[in-house]
This record gives C-alpha cells, sequence and structure tokens, in this order.
C-alpha cells in the first residue's frame, strides 16, 4: 500500500500546458518532497495526485489500482493544506472527526480515534476549542490529526509550514519528520524551501516550469546536480555558478563550486576579489567577494573566526575535485 | 493616535452631528408620545383635551389590530423564509462559472433597483390581474380559469411582490458571504469524504449564518414597514385581510383624522419593533460575535 505511480501524466488550463507529460513513481512508505521555485507547477502536481484536479493526459494508479477517475474522497488519500483549511465552525474535536463521522463510523469509535490522534499530536487540552483560538502551530497540528485518523495510504502536504514564523517552521519540520518515522506512511511535501526538501525528504523531486529536472536523494542531488538548474537550486548558499575563460580551463561551458568548497586566505591563492560584504553567523562566515572576474559575485563560506572587512582583498582557493563542470545546453559533464 | 487631546477633540467633533440626530428622534417620537395622549381629531377641531390612554384602549380593542398584528407577523416571516431560502439557492446558482456570468448578476438584482410603487404597480397590472395579466393569460391557455390573486389571496400575493424585491439583496449579500469561502476548505472536506450534500451543510450553511443573520435582521426593520405595496395593490382588503400594522395606523390618522389614535398605533408599533428586535438579537445576534 501506498505506492504511487504517475504514467505519462500531463495537466493543461485551457491553452496553457504546466504539466508536460511526466512520469515518476512514489515507493511505499517513502518520504517524497516536491519542491521547485513558484509557479513551477508542484502543487497542481500534488493536486492532480490528490484528484482536485482532473489531469489532462495519462494515467495515476495508488496500491497498482487505476485511480486517475477516482473522486478524492476514494483514493484513500490526506491532504494538509496551507491555510490549514481547518473548519472554523467547529471544535478541534469535531474537526478532528469530520472524516470518520463523514464515513459513518459510530460515535465510540470516532471518539477513540480522535483522543488517540490528539495524544500523539498533544492537542488533548485543547480537543474542545475552536481553530480561531489556537497558535498556528497548533492549527497545523489539528490538520495533521484530521488527516492521520483517516489511516490514509498517503499523506499529501501543500507548503504546510510557509505559514508559521521560522521558529516554529523548525519544529515542525521535525514533528513531521517523527510522525513519518512513526506511520512510514508514505508522504508527498511540496515546498519551495529547499531546506525543508533537503531536511525531510528520502527522496526530492527538483520541479521547474512543470518538468522533472532531476530525481533523487538529498545527497545525490548536493552532490551531482543533473543540470545547472539543479545545481543552482539545491544548497545553501547557492552554488558559485559561472562561464568564461576559467570555465574554459576545464573543458567545459559552465563551472560551478559551492560557498562551502571554496578556501579563502588573505595571502595566496588561485582567485583574488574584493570583499563587499561579510554575513557572521557566529559558526560561520559568508563572504560575499566582487572583483574576481568569474562570477558578478562570489558567496564563500568560512571559518567564524576569518576575520575580513568590507574593502579587504581577499583570495580564493577552489578544492579541485568538488568543480561541477556543465556543458552549453547545462548538463552535467561526468 | 488617541491622547488625550484627540479624544476630547473628537468628542466636540462629533457632539454636533449627535445633538441633531437626537434632535431628529427625539422631538418627533415625543411629539408622537404626546398626541397619543390627546383626543386629536381633525374632523372635531377645537379644543384637544387630555384623555389618558384612552386612544390606546381603543386600538387595541379594535379588531383590526389583531388582524394587523397577524398579517405584519405572517408577512415579514412569509418574505424571510422565501428570500433566505431563495436566496441561498440563487446565490450557489451564482456562484458556478457561468458564460455571462456579469449580465445574469446585473439582471437578478436589479429588482431592488425599482422602486416599491412601480413593482406593485406592475405585479398588480401586468401578472396578477386576471383579465389582463400574464398569469390570467397563462391560465386561460391552459383552460383553467384565471385566478384573482389581489382578491382571492391578498396577503400571499403582497407576500410575492414583497419577496420579489428583497430576494436580490439576500442573494447579494449571501453571494458574497459565498464568495469568501475558503476553497480549500471546500477541497479538504471533498477529501475528507463528504459529499455535496454534506459539504453544503457541514461548511457552506455554517459560513452563511453570520451574513444570514445580517439579511434576516436589516430585512425585519423595512419588512415591518412595508406599505406602498399594500397601499398600490390591495388597499388593506378585502377587509382586513392585507391590512397590516403600518396601514393600519395609516388608515386611523389619514383616512378618519384621528391623529390621537394614529399616534398611539405608531408608539404600539416602536414597543412591538423593539420586542421583534430583542427576540432577534437574542436569538441570532451572536452569530454577529466573534
Amino acid at each position: 500500500m501506498g505506492r504511487i505511480t504517475l504514467d505519462k501524466v500531463s495537466k493543461s488550463f485551457g491553452e496553457v500546458e504546466v504539466i508536460p507529460p511526466l512520469d515518476l513513481t512514489i515507493d511505499d512508505g517513502e518520504f517524497v518532497v516536491f519542491v521547485g521555485p513558484s509557479g513551477c507547477g508542484k502543487s497542481t502536481l500534488l493536486r492532480l495526485i490528490a484528484g482536485l484536479e482532473d489531469v489532462s493526459g495519462g494515467e495515476i494508479r495508488i496500491d497498482r489500482e487505476p485511480a486517475t477517475h477516482l473522486p478524492p474522497a476514494k483514493r484513500r488519500l490526506a491532504m494538509v493544506f496551507q491555510s490549514y483549511a481547518l473548519y472554523p465552525h467547529m471544535t478541534v474535536r469535531k474537526n478532528i472527526a469530520f472524516p470518520l463521522r463523514m464515513a459513518g463510523l459510530d460515535k465510540a469509535e470516532q471518539d477513540r480515534k480522535v483522543e488517540e490522534a490528539a495524544r500523539v499530536l498533544n492537542l488533548t487540552d485543547y480537543l474542545d476549542r475552536r481553530p480561531g483560538q489556537l497558535s498556528g502551530g497548533q492549527r497545523q497540528r489539528v490538520a495533521i490529526g484530521r488527516s492521520i485518523v483517516r489511516e490514509p495510504s498517503a499523506f499529501l502536504f501543500d507548503e504546510p509550514l510557509s505559514n508559521l514564523d521560522a521558529a516554529l517552521r523548525v519544529g515542525m519540520r521535525l514533528e513531521i519528520s517523527e510522525l513519518h518515522a512513526r506511520l512510514k506512511t508514505t508522504m508527498i511535501y511540496v515546498t519551495h524551501d529547499q531546506v525543508e526538501a533537503m531536511t525531510m525528504a528520502d527522496k526530492i523531486v527538483v520541479l521547474q516550469a512543470g518538468r522533472i529536472e532531476q530525481v533523487g536523494s538529498p545527497l545525490e542531488l548536493y552532490r551531482t546536480p543533473k543540470n545547472v538548474f539543479v545545481a543552482g537550486f539545491i544548497g545553501s548558499p547557492k552554488m558559485n555558478l559561472f562561464s568564461g575563460p576559467e570555465a574554459a580551463k576545464h573543458d567545459a561551458h559552465t563551472i560551478g563550486i559551492r560557498p562551502e568548497h571554496i578556501a579563502a586566505s588573505t595571502t595566496e591563492g588561485t582567485w583574488q576579489g574584493r570583499v563587499v560584504v561579510s554575513e557572521h553567523l557566529g559558526s560561520d562566515t559568508f563572504l560575499h567577494v566582487h572583483d574576481t572576474g568569474l562570477a558578478e559575485v562570489m558567496t564563500v563560506r568560512v571559518d567564524g573566526e576569518f576575520d575580513v572587512r568590507h574593502g579587504d582583498s581577499v583570495f580564493l582557493t577552489p578544492e579541485p575535485d568538488k568543480i561541477h563542470r556543465f556543458d552549453a545546453a547545462g548538463l552535467r559533464i561526468a | 493616535m488617541s491622547t488625550k487631546a484627540s479624544r476630547s477633540a473628537a468628542r466636540a467633533m462629533i457632539s454636533p452631528s449627535v445633538l441633531l440626530l437626537l434632535c431628529w428622534m427625539v422631538v418627533p417620537l415625543a411629539m408622537t408620545v404626546w398626541f397619543s395622549l390627546l383626543r386629536y381629531n381633525l374632523l372635531m377641531p377645537g379644543a384637544h383635551p387630555f384623555v389618558g390612554l384612552e386612544n390606546y384602549q381603543y386600538f387595541v380593542s379594535d379588531p383590526a389590530f389583531t388582524d394587523a398584528i397577524v398579517n405584519t407577523l405572517l408577512l415579514v416571516g412569509g418574505v424571510l423564509l422565501i428570500t433566505v431560502v431563495g436566496g441561498v439557492l440563487l446565490a450557489l446558482l451564482l456562484d458556478l462559472p457561468i458564460w455571462g456570468q456579469g449580465i445574469v448578476r446585473i439582471m437578478v438584482i436589479a429588482p431592488f433597483f425599482v422602486m416599491p410603487t412601480v413593482s406593485a404597480l406592475v405585479w398588480k397590472n401586468m401578472f396578477f390581474d386576471p383579465v389582463n395579466g400574464l398569469f390570467g393569460h397563462l391560465a386561460k391557455t391552459i383552460g383553467v380559469q384565471p385566478y384573482d390573486f389581489l382578491a382571492q389571496a391578498p396577503l400571499a400575493s403582497i407576500i410575492g411582490i414583497v419577496s420579489w424585491q428583497w430576494l436580490p439583496f439576500a442573494t447579494l449579500i449571501l453571494l458574497t458571504a459565498l464568495q469568501s469561502l475558503d476553497s480549500e476548505q471546500l477541497e479538504a472536506a471533498e477529501m475528507d469524504g463528504a459529499g455535496a450534500f454534506a459539504r453544503f451543510y457541514h461548511i457552506v450553511v455554517p459560513h452563511l449564518a453570520r451574513a444570514v443573520t445580517v439579511v434576516i435582521l436589516i430585512q425585519t426593520i423595512f419588512l415591518l414597514s412595508v406599505f406602498a405595496e399594500i397601499f398600490v395593490t390591495t388597499n388593506g382588503g378585502p377587509g382586513t385581510a392585507s391590512t397590516n400594522l403600518t396601514y393600519l395606523i395609516y388608515k386611523e390618522s389619514l383616512l378618519s383624522f384621528d391623529v390621537g389614535t394614529g399616534s398611539a398605533g405608531g408608539v404600539i408599533a416602536i414597543i412591538l419593533a423593539n420586542i421583534v428586535a430583542i427576540f432577534l438579537m437574542r436569538m441570532i445576534g451572536r452569530n454577529l460575535d466573534a
């Protein structure tokens, strides 16, 4: 259970094709993250899987059963929406019980399941409140509670953390990861935040303009990005990408080097530049270096103790085996 | 923004309008109450002696009074029922993506802009009239005796006319409420296994509760004082079959020229309206909190 296969699935809104035919397999129990810039079609793809949008072509199979034309309720999937979509006039208890009530479970069974979900999600004290009286994180947990009581074959999350503040987001990220570890149910998670993707996913699907750019584990994408887009999208701060004579030296059209794979020195190195901004995070310092003759700005991660200021000259040396090479079409050269 | 100076300035600035409004309300009210305690009939010029509550006694013991109260409540209740139920259904229809949506919406709202006298005349002469009316023609084409709506079902006919006028208002308010419903909630309910009817009952109806409250409160205020429609169509008849409280007061003071009794009726109407308002606020006013 919980295996989802997309076979040449495509979606057009009128004349506009937002998702050209794509194939994707999500294995049972996997935590898959769809990541991409806004408007890349990741939410649409999720809604196609949920059945909230009709596919324009292709086939969706859930647990090997064809599900392309099943209504959302019959797909045994649960979805957590960006706005949480809690029912404002119902108490937390009734919100969580709603899918059970719709399924026609008897009252005692409903109560048992709601209590259990509330216990798992630390919501027991809030069961008789309404969504309006809860904090963002608690609402998020109610939305998750409403989806777990149904015991779905897969969970779908549509940017669930984007309405939370930074501290809560980190906390909820952990909670969702723990939930996945405990339930071992397939989860599909949509986000534009590559940090969420890297930290939570078993498998990341990078999308751009409705096309899958690369599918792989977080470290695979980090170590061997298939193309310039993935190289620039995955990793924080972004990879330095540049073309020109320096790239030609490596027999490539474009080369890329991550900020953490460049050593900086005030005395000697391969490239020279001028520090414009240094961002001190305590443990690390990010240098934004101009006038290197490579990219307009080179970002370098150095040790927190490295002391340079605006206008200082700095020398940069890349780790030679960490240079990514790409051809003129932007594809990786092995 | 709320320093001591700004607050006292604000108080000084609004006091003229408050005073004006106060006079506007208090003076006519006081005069009505005063007239209601006098024997004041325009057909009997001369002194207007103070008679205490005689006018009230006379007005309340008039057999037409009970009829008028019942008719008023039937009129308000009937119109509210039709406009709220019909308004919800129309709003649901208008919320669907259809071709020519803008034009359809304007046409649906149009009756609200027709003044009551005109719409009542249109209904009376072009629809209800058994000889020249559309309904009469329809009845004749299918070979049925035309039904004289205003003579045989006067109150129901007036309820129909007033509902036709107020349906657009209810539809408009309910449509905007419907459009403010988060579509993700409906999608969530759909994924939770709720069918179309369950979604309507569990999600849409509670969401509309507040808008329905507003519609009921506002319409009640206006429906308690329906006059033009009755005046133009039935003149409160036959007998008192379509006389409501407003029309009865009109009859007393302007057809019988009895200012004293008419004023007493006015005061009673104010009291009744307030009783209804208190009930309404108690029953549904809490929907407006939060």
